[in-house]
């Protein structure tokens, strides 16, 4: 499906999603938080969209929110979307954790709760995937600071 | 006919010549167990070497050639390098079970090397009921293993010792049955009387096709019997780190090391004693020099030692329930049947003897 | 499995062990929590961080040729595929018109750091099912392959060959004849792995029906590259999104049907044939021209998100890249296929002996710098 026909699609699934195809290969949708498991979940099992490999999953940090972005293709039609969401909160972020609709992101979404600090609700096992269990903050987060281990030029 | 003790019968008549007979009789036992020791560390130590080459050779590599000639010194090094490492064990190891295992491996294979007929005259112990004897003492090693993996408090050592206690208890029961298949020929224990109806064809001529088939088992079975690949469940280096030694070191685990190999050569030589006549050479050829004997005992013996080493080189590791699906599902039936077509082969005097 | 029951004296109870972080079978310092019924496995927890390099917040700091240098620190085994993956990000937003020379001699080398992985792998894998003479055969191999690289490039496994824009030096006069002495060389000893290992039926029976995984699940999980591959899920790079010089060449994706062990390893077995065949494709018609187009000795990427994926020889790599258009990106991502690969570990492993688990772990070919970045 060509990216005018998925964003004619998934426009017509919620008025709150905001599309773009600036600066990226694919096209952008942006999803409110509140939204997101239901908008993911439809795109993975709607039969027209059918997106059922998600092959990333990254935590960005945008300087005021958390944000998640999720890079969906679908192996029937080869076809490609990448969802994105934030959250605003920096003190308890929390989003919706999409380990039952791509088991894959069980461990990426660890691995973002482990830098970025995000809950994901609804996660089997949220904890921390490579760091130790008492490590203080989130090292990937733009103000994450840490004068023994950091190089900063 | 008994040959008890007759390559130390001019020393034996030399002790009993300058002290009293009981004196005699202990000093008498202590030199043997002393030779048999020196034999037990110096086959030991040359079949490792041979491992490593035999190893080496398979694997396009060179293998251990700087020590003495061809390395021939290598394993020595070794040994003196272990005797002089610290022994460590955990902390809340079963302290006395833990250092009493390795000589529960270490003696039953030596016990075991004091049967063999290596030639006529060389047998320190020729016991009537051998093969029994033989069959026996090599399975008293497994309490070692056993003992070893369980006081070790480690699991993986547990885990080792627990597989070695269902594979021994499985493949003595085919190392027994395929032993007494050939007894069924022979129609005696001994181990001397054994071979001296090797006189007339060795045994695995003898018995044809059941005795051929008996032979294969065996070889499995034993290979099993000593724990080596690709039975060796209870190392499984890539899965148990090291299995039942995991927590060994120094000389407890050299004797587990050198134990391996002298049980290898145990299962090799039972193997040359039943079914290829021990020390008598091919068609007489040297009949007329007895001391020839040794040579081709010990020629036959690494020969199915090698064979047992092409086996480790090459072959996978069996997973245990398959390991335990080959003995009950496959190798026991089809002993129990080949003993049955031996005994109304013996039966109906279909057997070749020359 | 028929469940017992068993005398309440004899309680079966469950147990943990801890596999690494250090221990044979997990190839580095990978640490998994097996939770065990006698032989039986209950569940497989890995517990990762013990080499975590922080690679991804390294490249925040860091320009993007440096960056590059980074990435073979990852999946060592695929070095240059990896240099390849940012290099080509960075040519791809910047929109530089790379000679065709330079994206031929980058497939070569590509597939032949796959061949060289998978060697490694055959080798290692044969150790872990407990035949240790496979090592020796499959090291004999990649030795030549890396004589080869360290003549063209002074180094034998992180290569750093590619930059952005090309190549840091031309290829070697005797490259050409040394890859084609190569191939003739790997074409009498593939079979030769075949005689060893693959027809050998003790190692059938441990691998067949072992770790099964089905398409559904492989794409649910992320499962990319071989083990994706072996579930009948087309999922090669090389063919949905072909770049370098691979659009120019026809090869089969080694696919099968069955998931299990034994189909992951048939694989990577078949693969090796086809990366030869698309080297002896490209190696006679290297196009003469430059190795390289200048940049900027700072590079800057103008504002955007950029991603590109590479086949390595573990699957499917992505770079993920927020540029705000300054010298070092906003935010860099390593999508790497070890670690999808490591999540689907549990599913296939539970309810196998450790057995099974250790040669099912091997046909995932983790190499855990990857997974740890």
């Amino acid at each position: 499906m060509k990216n005018e026909e998925l964003q004619g699609l998934i426009g017509s699934w919620s008025p709150d999603l905001m599309f773009s195809e600036e600066g990226s290969q694919y096209l952008n949708v942006t999803v409110p938080k509140e939204e997101l498991h239901a908008i993911l979940f439809k795109l993975k099992h709607d039969e027209q969209t059918s997106f059922d490999y998600l092959f990333c999953l990254t935590g960005v940090d945008w300087g005021e929110e958390l944000g998640v972005v999720y890079h969906l293709e679908s192996t029937v039609f080869r076809h490609s979307l990448v969802v994105k969401t934030q959250t605003a909160e920096r003190e308890n972020p929390a989003l919706d954790s999409v380990c039952d609709i791509w088991a894959t992101a069980e461990f990426h979404e660890r691995e973002v709760f482990d830098f970025f600090g995000i809950e994901f609700t609804n996660h089997p096992n949220l904890k921390r995937l490579f760091l130790t269990d008492d490590w203080d903050g989130f090292p990937l987060r733009k103000d994450y600071e840490d004068n023994i281990n950091m190089i900063i030029k | 006919m008994t040959i008890a003790l007759s390559i130390t019968k001019n020393i034996h008549d030399w002790l009993y010549s300058i002290m009293p007979e009981t004196a005699a009789m202990y000093a008498e036992m202590v030199l043997i167990a002393l030779v048999y020791l020196g034999v037990f560390a110096i086959a030991g130590l040359f079949l490792v070497l041979l491992e490593r080459r035999v190893a080496a050779w398979f694997q396009l590599r060179i293998g251990p050639n700087r020590v003495g000639f061809q390395g021939l010194l290598q394993t020595m090094a070794d040994a003196i390098k272990l005797l002089s490492k610290e022994l460590t064990g955990t902390a809340k190891a079963d302290k006395f079970l833990y250092n009493l295992a390795p000589y529960f491996v270490i003696i039953s294979s030596l016990m075991a090397l004091s049967v063999f007929p290596f030639t006529q005259e060389f047998q320190a112990f020729d016991i009537n009921i051998g093969i029994f004897f033989l069959i026996a003492v090599s399975s008293i090693g497994v309490i070692g293993i056993l003992l070893g993996g369980w006081s070790s408090n480690n699991k993986f050592a547990m885990i080792g010792a627990m597989r070695s206690g269902v594979q021994t208890i499985s493949y003595e029961l085919s190392i027994g049955l395929s032993l007494l298949t050939m007894v069924l020929i022979t129609g005696s224990l001994q181990l001397s009387e054994i071979v001296e109806v090797q006189k007339s064809g060795w045994l695995i001529v003898q018995g044809h096709i059941p005795a051929i088939i008996a032979f294969m088992i065996y070889m499995i079975a034993g290979t099993a019997e000593t724990n080596r690949a690709p039975f060796d469940m209870v190392e499984a280096e890539s899965e148990l780190g090291a299995g039942f030694h995991t927590e060994y070191s120094g000389m407890k685990f050299a004797y587990f090391f050198l134990a391996e190999f002298i049980n290898m050569f145990i299962i090799a030589a039972i193997a040359t004693t039943v079914f290829f006549g021990a020390w008598l050479s091919p068609f007489g050829i040297t009949e007329s020099i007895p001391m020839l004997g040794v040579f081709w005992f010990l020629l036959k013996a690494l020969i199915l030692v090698f064979l047992m080493m092409w086996f480790r080189w090459t072959f996978p590791r069996l997973r245990i329930d398959q390991l335990l699906t080959l003995e009950w599902k496959y190798l026991l039936p089809l002993n129990l049947a080949n003993i049955v077509i031996m005994a109304l082969l013996v039966w109906h005097n279909l057997t070749i003897s020359f | 499995m028929e469940t017992v029951t068993l005398d309440s004296n004899f309680k079966s109870e469950e147990y943990f062990i801890n596999m690494g972080p250090q221990h044979p079978a997990t190839h580095g310092v990978l640490r998994l929590l097996l939770t065990i019924d006698g032989e039986i496995i209950k569940k497989v927890e890995p517990d990762l961080g013990y080499i975590h390099r922080s690679i991804e917040k390294m490249c925040e700091r860091d320009s993007y040729q440096q960056i590059v240098h980074l990435t073979d620190r990852m999946d060592y085994l695929s070095a240059n595929i990896n240099n390849e993956a940012v290099c080509l990000t960075v040519e791809n937003a910047l929109q530089l018109e790379i000679p065709e020379r330079v994206k031929v001699i980058r497939t070569i080398i590509g597939e032949l750091t796959r061949i060289s992985s998978h060697c490694l792998w055959w080798g290692v894998m044969g150790m872990d099912v407990g035949a240790l003479t496979t090592y020796f055969y499959g090291f004999r191999d990649r030795e030549l392959l890396n004589d080869i690289f360290e003549e063209t490039c002074g180094a034998r496994l992180t290569m750093n060959y590619n930059v952005p824009g090309g190549l840091m030096f031309d290829i070697h006069p005797n490259f050409v004849k040394r890859v084609k002495d190569f191939i003739a060389h790997f074409k009498t000893k593939l079979p030769e792995y075949d005689r060893l290992l693959t027809n050998n039926i003790i190692f059938q029976k441990r691998t067949k029906g072992v770790g099964i995984l089905s398409k559904e699940d492989a794409i649910s999980f992320g499962a990319s590259g071989p083990v994706g591959r072996a579930s009948g899920y087309s999922c090669d790079v090389r063919i949905h999104h072909p770049y370098s010089a691979l659009d120019k060449v026809t090869f089969n994706e080694a696919l099968r049907t069955e998931g299990d062990t034994y189909a992951r390893y048939l694989v990577r077995i078949q693969e090796m044939w086809e990366s030869l065949a698309i080297v002896e494709q490209l190696i006679d018609n290297i196009p003469e021209g430059e190795y390289r187009v200048a940049t900027n000795a700072v590079i800057k990427l103008p504002k955007g998100e950029y991603y590109q994926k590479v086949e390595t020889a573990r699957g499917e790599l992505g770079v993920y890249v927020i540029s705000t258009g300054l010298k070092s990106p906003y935010r860099l991502k390593f999508r790497s296929p070890g670690f999808s690969n490591l999540s689907l570990l549990n599913h296939i492993a539970v309810g196998g002996k450790i057995g099974d688990l250790v040669a099912s772990m091997a046909t995932l070919d983790l190499v855990i710098p990857d997974i740890d970045r």
